[in-house]
């Protein structure tokens, strides 16, 4: 580890601050950490290289309390094409296509600047799966706002959703579906994961590893401007405080109209064969793009800062590799093919231009105005970049650690309704009637509609789209095959709040649930992490049991983890989100004409409920609105969820089933009415023979799996068959009319349920004025 | 008959008006370059939906001054068929191959969703294949899509017939809740006076097959395929020179 044994040493440069200790803790590294820096280097850093590791060896780049423990994630199996250390895993979905898919958080930036942080997050997350060789094809986000009536929640919820529309829509990807939770917990720290899914042509994936050195480095897409700056270490690496506001230059700016040319550009490059390896200039732009293609190939690299595009004169050379600017791209060009490449990229009216090359020597060099500003081994700043384990304890009270999710109350049961304003108004002594619950749950934002949102998306952009957002999961298909593939995001805070394993596992199977009931096998997922911070044991308990659940789950399910990221230190003053891992399935359609929706559509057809075990009151809105809950989660019996599953696919690739609504927020009273929400014309149901009368467990529990079914009379033995040893049976049937009749509890008009369900968001923004 | 669907740097919607037209209607449909100013022969020009230059500045604005448009506006003046959607709408407004301007919607937000649009004039070559007032089913996706015009132009216009779409509720009635923009007259589509160009918000292209939802958009593209037949035709039968040299062999 001594410097390198060129004569030349990067300088300092004129009116850089001095680097020592108290500079480097102001760029958030440790003590220790400066220390490794400067044995890596056999010498002080430059503010330059003090700037380049800071950012590198950031949370958010260097994943270094998390990595040891992601490894346990299971990332092999049959359909899983793409080696390891790649952007994201593949998935193969027949037809030599294969499927590309991530989710990653914006959740920092989207709380300090909500429209351009939002934004920024989609555009980052389609550069992660065009950059694979893959055209985006769909995208979808998890959004979590603080409690609807919070003075910042109106602005956030207008910002974030503005933002995701305003590039989404903009660089023609359709937003397919989604979710969006309103909860007091994430009043100080709000989320807003984006996913992409992407498609490609088996053999066609690019790579991210550098090769043949003396190759050239181009630098193609926007030019390098100042924003972004310390974007991953400060801002996204480090608790929310009243000084956040001031981190807002640290949010990018995003121009989806520059990348929607760049998808267009770089998927033609591509196709020339001329690129050898490629890479978005996310998180840390330039430095991160450029070490970590060098490292991943085992060479070197040498950067030429001169060569760079600018949008303004005098950036600094700590400046351009550190700027966060959007809609960069680093490739790695044949040599001699670079007129060839740079032609594609003029007639997209974009930059291209050589910035330097790929070299043997393992170091990652930067040059400026002939001077040498950086030169550092490639692997210091990616591969052994600190790792950490860090030490992990379980809370002795889960509402010690984080302000829980509302309804999910501790063991201990104190501090966690105060945390809620949901709570604060509403006592456990009352309880109300089974209509009137019915009516107030599908009047939260939280369980009714979600229109005011996805209709601010376009949706239907490219052709594919053949369920969009508001239903179970949304179906796209694979034009020219008669397959289609079906995608859900799911999370649940509030049972991660109350058991961070148990929460976490389940959200796995949800997500597989929801896809099984469009019809479509499960065959792979990604995660986002979200998390509080790390450096509290409490805190990395949570996280470790997580990801934890996420494998005992997919390794039950047989759904690898082909993508994932992690977003640690959502707090605000020393109070953390609740655990919030987030999950998106990815499930095939054999057959397109077989998929399902949650709709009842005939009169007489069987309505059948099918569970794996007793809904209970635990984690649910019911107990949000109406009681605070002691109740702890029931167990999950993975085996039984892979049967519900298996049984869900069998149903609908037999064509057995008419419609598959998977039970969620609000429990199964909100499920049967929405089933009777059929665009095409709303239809009743009359429900006489619930598992047991009454309680409202049954009516309005949400702890077990469960589905509700539809089919017709002659088809129940057959259906019965395929859920062996799960819980199956009639529960009534689907009617002409428009009531909703659930044994003496419920007796309601569809149209009025639905006009509630479809206001509940819309009304409280009119309200507001 | 051959189609050309106009491609600029920002156009979203090109390729399912290229995948309506090609494989779902059996045309002949090819993309268009917005740097060339070659038309290639075709028979109808598509300008399709999306952010054409991003939309900076204004909806269309800088579109209009691309190289494909000088022949396109020639194209048009020489009696072509132009079919502008959504932005190409927008487009053809800057263009001044259409009157009227298209501005914000009036919730100031993009809308995305299915609506129904009345058909007001069957006499033209975008909607001969429809019945009068028949109401088609078709999607919006769109921020700026509210329709005005001066008041005297908007007379003229409807005088001559030149509303052809105005959105309604489903049984074809005219009403405010049925607006979902907020345009001037509830119009959701006008063609120029001598009714060979037409622009409208909505998208006949993302409705063509009933797996994703829906058909009614056939009806355009349709009557556009019958008008060119009973001209060409016609043309054929009398022998006329002057409509046959419209066609480069």
């Amino acid at each position: 580890m001594s410097a390198a044994n060129s004569a030349e040493t990067p300088v300092a440069l004129a009116d850089e601050p001095a680097v020592d200790l108290e500079q480097a803790r102001a760029h958030g590294l440790t003590d220790d950490e400066y220390y490794a820096v400067q044995r890596w280097l056999g010498r002080t850093p430059t503010f330059t290289e003090l700037g380049v590791f800071s950012v590198m060896w950031s949370e958010h780049c260097s994943y270094k309390s998390s990595r040891r423990h992601l490894r346990m994630m299971p990332n092999q199996g049959p359909r899983v094409v793409g080696g390891p250390g790649e952007n994201a895993g593949a998935l193969e979905v027949g037809d030599g296509w294969v499927a590309v898919f991530k989710i990653e958080s914006h959740n920092h930036p989207s709380f300090v600047e909500p429209y351009q942080g939002a934004a920024t997050g989609v555009g980052g997350i389609l550069r992660d799966i065009f950059t694979m060789g893959a055209r985006p094809v769909a995208s979808m986000d998890s959004l979590k706002f603080g409690a609807f009536d919070h003075p910042r929640t109106r602005y956030l919820l207008g910002g974030v959703v503005g933002g995701i529309g305003g590039y989404g829509n903009c660089v023609g990807v359709p937003t397919v579906g989604g979710e969006v939770m309103f909860d007091a917990a994430y009043n100080g720290n709000i989320l807003v994961n984006a996913f992409c899914l992407g498609l490609a042509r088996r053999g066609e994936l690019q790579s991210a590893r550098a090769q043949g050195p003396g190759n050239p480095v181009m630098y193609v897409g926007s030019a390098t401007g100042r924003d972004g700056i310390h974007g991953a270490s400060l801002l996204a690496s480090a608790e929310f405080d009243a000084s956040s506001e001031a981190k807002r230059p640290t949010v990018q700016v995003g121009d989806p109209f520059t990348e929607k040319l760049l998808i267009e550009a770089c998927l033609e490059a591509m196709q020339s064969g001329a690129i050898v390896a490629i890479q978005d200039m996310g998180a840390a732009g330039l430095t991160s793009s450029s070490s970590e293609m060098a490292a991943r190939g085992g060479l070197g690299i040498e950067i030429d800062l001169d060569r760079i595009p600018l949008r303004e004169a005098g950036l600094t050379p700590y400046e351009m590799l550190l700027s966060e600017s959007q809609e960069r791209m680093l490739l790695v060009a044949e040599r001699g093919r670079e007129a060839e490449l740079a032609a594609i990229f003029s007639r997209w009216d974009l930059h291209a231009v050589v910035i330097g090359k790929i070299t043997e020597d393992r170091r990652w060099r930067v040059r400026w105005r002939g001077k040498l500003v950086a030169d550092i081994p490639a692997v210091a700043l990616t591969d052994e970049a600190p790792v950490y384990d860090r030490p992990a304890r379980e809370p002795s009270t889960a509402a010690a650690t984080s302000g829980t999710a509302s309804g999910a109350a501790s063991k201990s049961g104190a501090a966690s309704s105060a945390a809620s304003n949901l709570n604060a108004a509403s006592s456990a002594a009352f309880w109300p009637s089974p209509a009137a619950a019915l009516r107030r749950l599908l009047d939260s934002p939280n369980v009714g509609s979600k229109r005011w949102v996805y209709r601010q998306y376009d949706s239907m952009v490219q052709s594919n789209t053949m369920a969009g957002p508001g239903g179970d999961a949304a179906v796209l298909r694979i034009k020219g095959t008669n397959r289609a593939l079906a995608l859900k995001v799911d999370s649940n805070p509030r049972a991660c709040a109350l058991d961070p394993y148990v929460g976490a596992a389940a959200t796995v199977v949800e997500a597989a649930r929801n896809v099984a009931c469009a019809g479509a096998r499960p065959i792979g997922l990604t995660n986002c992490l979200n998390y509080g911070n790390p450096e509290r044991p409490e805190i990395m308990w949570q996280f470790i049991r997580g990801v934890e659940g996420i494998r005992d789950a997919a390794l039950a399910l047989e759904t690898p983890v082909v993508s994932g990221n992690v977003s640690f230190y959502n707090e605000t003053e020393g109070r953390a989100i609740p655990p919030t891992p987030t999950i998106a399935m990815l499930g095939v359609i054999e057959d397109a004409g077989r998929r399902v929706t949650p709709f009842f559509k005939h009169p007489g057809d069987a309505v059948i409920l099918v569970r794996t075990a007793a809904a209970t009151l635990a984690a649910s809105e019911y107990a949000a609105f109406f009681a605070g809950n002691t109740e702890s989660l029931a167990a999950l019996d993975l085996k039984r969820e892979r049967g519900l599953i298996e049984g869900l696919v069998a149903a609908a690739d037999r064509g057995l089933i008419r419609s598959a609504h998977d039970v969620a927020e609000g429990g199964l009273a909100v499920t049967l009415a929405q089933c009777c929400f059929n665009p095409d014309g709303v239809l009743g149901a009359e429900i006489d023979g619930m598992p047991e009368q009454g309680g409202a467990e049954v009516l309005f529990g949400e702890g077990a799996s469960t589905v509700v079914l539809s089919a017709a009379l002659g088809e129940i033995e057959k259906l019965r068959g395929l859920f062996g040893g799960i819980e199956f049976g009639v529960i009534g049937r689907v009617t002409e009319g428009t009531r909703l009749k659930v044994a003496e509890a419920i007796d309601e008009d569809v149209r009025e349920l639905m006009q509630i369900h479809e206001q509940a968001i819309a009304r409280r923004l009119a309200a507001h004025g | 008959m051959k189609w050309g669907v106009v491609r600029f740097p920002g156009s979203l919607d090109d390729t399912d008006a290229l995948w309506a037209l090609n494989h779902v209607m059996g045309q002949e449909a090819r993309a268009l370059w917005h740097k060339d100013e070659d038309l290639a022969g075709v028979q109808c020009v598509v300008l399709p939906g999306g952010f054409s230059y991003g939309d900076y500045l204004r909806c269309g604005a800088i579109a209009r001054f691309a190289p494909i448009m000088k022949s396109v506006v020639r194209f048009a003046n020489d009696g072509g068929l132009v079919l502008g959607i959504c932005n190409g709408f927008q487009i053809l407004c800057e263009a001044h191959l259409l009157p009227g301007a298209l501005m914000r919607n009036r919730s100031l937000s993009f809308i995305c969703e299915l609506v129904n649009v009345r058909i007001e004039n069957t006499a033209t070559p975008f909607t001969c294949a429809a019945r009068q007032g028949e109401v088609l089913r078709l999607p919006i996706k769109h921020g700026e899509g509210l329709y005005v015009a001066p008041a005297d132009e908007l007379r003229a216009m409807e005088e001559r017939g030149q509303v052809l779409l105005r959105y309604t509720d489903a049984a074809g009635r005219e009403r405010d809740d049925a607006n979902p923009n907020g345009s001037t007259r509830a119009i959701a589509g006008v063609a120029n006076a001598t009714f060979n160009v037409f622009g409208l918000m909505p998208h006949p292209e993302h409705a063509v097959e009933a797996a994703l939802g829906g058909e009614d958009g056939l009806k355009i593209f349709r009557s556009i395929v019958m008008s060119v037949e009973q001209a060409s035709a016609a043309a054929s039968a009398a022998r006329s020179s002057a409509a046959s040299s419209k066609t480069p062999a």
